[in-house]
């Protein structure tokens, strides 16, 4: 990729980040902190893509623990994150 | 590497969805749904990558994909809420591992030509792995697996010496790519061992900061690995929550009064244990408390840690019910790090069904303090202690803390004498004004249950 073109991109990814989080009330902190945690689980579309292009055993072997780690680390975040804020409710009227 | 539009458009969607959903999440109202935009966009970017070109290993693929999914996605149902922290922090540490693991795969291929790109990956490689290692550590501790803190002899020095070894080789890798697999499989030893070691001798009560910043460093290492495979949706997910995760730890830290320097290198240390405190604690029953919150028109409940371990959060809630039918307002107050994390607190109220429109920040409810009649402390201890206003030898001295002194009144439950996690004497229960009931929190909210029945 265009060194300058993912350099614009680091830049204003780091400047979104901050601004979601800076706005964020204190209650939310562990489920933001359990909710990121879900979305960089999208490491697993990374392992995929390297399992994917695998020639050798170790390669393979690699490869599929890397995208079993990335799956659980999505699935798990999901579960998690997802359970908790299902609890955040105002008082039933 | 140029792809087919609807993978390109796949990825594209998943991060702008992850984005969508993170803003969702801001705010109590939209997090739920938050979260679920964010679970479509994951789908969107692992289905189009099915359908990346040549992609070869397919059944592998889903066999780990089933595998990894699957055990963390029951594990996930399963955990209670109090064990909460180190399973976020078990979840990111294998986000970190499988980060590591693309560089692996990446180094092993030799597909990493360019000398940008071999930084990059050399980067994400190192602080992916120590997040792995160290998220296992971190997971084992909270989970009391591993008991207490183990500090090397001359700790600091052996870090130091790790991490610098770490980078040498990372240099290593760079200047002499393609690097010989010697040098790949020694840097990836080293990374991984220096997590362990640097957290090995971190103690429980910092481990919410560490985790947090663990969750930080694993998604520069998803955006690193990003930019080594082209991939701009794994960029912008891994440095969005890099950013996110980076001024969640300081919030942390900040909260808690100790910079992450002093977390990751130094013990806390008890040495000094601030200004002796005279006067006696006062005892009182569980029937006074009750009569003194019923009869009152402003109670303000301050929760710990404490109340979770004895799971006293329903009875509580019952409590608070009771109080506010016979016309009692009911407040409650959360330190930003009550419970093992911030935030953890208010997910143990709320899965005890306290609305979350109850329950207050410090800055919101400190002004309150004044107008209560009765502060009732449950299973907290330092987050109340005033000496960290005024007692400048105190360890705590400077941490924010909810000025429950300053109410009319202030009741204490709690298991016994001792002193809270930081080891300071809490001048708070020396005070005229505060009166403590000894228990564990369960039976006491039990029994002033009980009596508020009996008063009607």
């Amino acid at each position: 990729m265009d060194g300058l073109l993912a350099l614009y991109i680091f830049m204003l990814a780091a400047f979104t980040g901050y601004e979601i989080i800076a706005k964020v009330p204190v209650i939310l902190h562990t489920p933001l902190m359990s909710g990121s945690n879900f979305i960089h689980g999208v490491v697993v579309v990374g392992a995929m893509i390297a399992l994917g292009s695998a020639d050798t055993v170790v390669e393979q072997s690699i490869g599929f623990f890397a995208v079993a780690l990335g799956a659980a680390n999505a699935a798990g975040g999901y579960v998690v994150t997802e359970r908790m804020l299902a609890m955040f409710k105002k008082k039933e009227a | 590497m140029s792809l087919p539009l609807y993978v390109q458009g796949a990825w594209f969607l998943g991060a702008a969805l992850f984005i969508f959903g993170l803003k969702g999440m801001s705010s109590p109202a939209s997090a739920r749904k938050g979260i679920v935009i964010a679970g479509y966009g994951m789908l969107i970017a692992i289905a189009g990558t099915f359908l990346v070109p040549g992609l070869k290993n397919i059944v592998l693929m889903i066999l780990a994909l089933g595998l990894g999914g699957a055990a963390a996605w029951i594990s996930g149902q399963k955990v209670k809420m109090t064990d909460m922290p180190q399973m976020v922090a078990i979840y990111n540490g294998m986000g970190g591992g499988a980060a590591a693991a693309i560089a692996a795969i990446e180094f092993a291929r030799g597909d990493v030509h360019s000398t940008v790109t071999t930084v990059l990956a050399v980067i994400g490689a190192l602080i992916g792995a120590i997040s792995f290692t160290g998220s296992c550590v971190a997971w084992a501790k909270l989970q009391g697996v591993l008991k207490k803190a183990h500090r090397l002899p001359a700790q600091n020095a052996v870090n130091v010496i790790l991490a610098l070894t770490a980078v040498g080789l990372g240099i290593a890798m760079v200047v002499m790519a393609p690097a010989k697999p010697e040098l790949i499989y020694f840097f990836f030893a080293i990374s991984l061992i220096l997590g362990v070691i640097v957290t090995l001798p971190i103690g429980g009560a910092d481990m919410p900061v560490v985790i947090s910043l663990f969750n930080a460093f694993t998604g520069l290492a998803v955006g690193f690995e990003g930019y080594v495979l082209g991939n701009p949706a794994l960029i912008i997910a891994g440095i969005v929550v890099g950013a996110a995760g980076t001024l969640l730890t300081q919030l942390m830290a900040k909260a808690m009064n100790r910079p992450i320097s002093n977390i990751l290198f130094t013990p806390m240390v008890a040495a000094s244990s601030g200004e002796a405190i005279s006067g006696t604690m006062k005892e009182l029953s569980a029937l006074d408390a009750a009569a003194m919150m019923r009869y009152a028109s402003k109670v303000i409940i301050v929760p710990g840690y404490g109340m979770a371990v004895a799971h006293a959060q329903h009875k509580v809630w019952e409590m608070t019910e009771m109080l506010e039918e016979v016309g009692v307002e009911v407040k409650f107050a959360i330190h930003p790090v009550a419970g093992r994390m911030p935030g953890h607190m208010n997910v143990l109220l709320a899965e005890a069904g306290v609305p979350y429109d109850k329950i207050f920040d410090l800055e919101e409810i400190n002004g309150e303090f004044g107008q209560a009649d009765v502060a009732l402390i449950i299973g907290a201890n330092d987050v109340v202690n005033p000496s960290a206003r005024t007692d400048k030898s105190s360890p705590i001295y400077g941490m924010p803390i909810l000025n429950a002194d300053m109410a009319q009144n202030v009741i204490v439950i709690k298991r016994g004498k001792g002193t809270g996690y930081s080891g300071v004497e809490n001048a708070l229960f020396f005070t005229d004004n505060c009166r403590m009931l000894y228990g564990d929190a369960q039976p006491m909210a039990g029994e002033i249950i009980q009596n508020l029945k009996s008063m009607g």
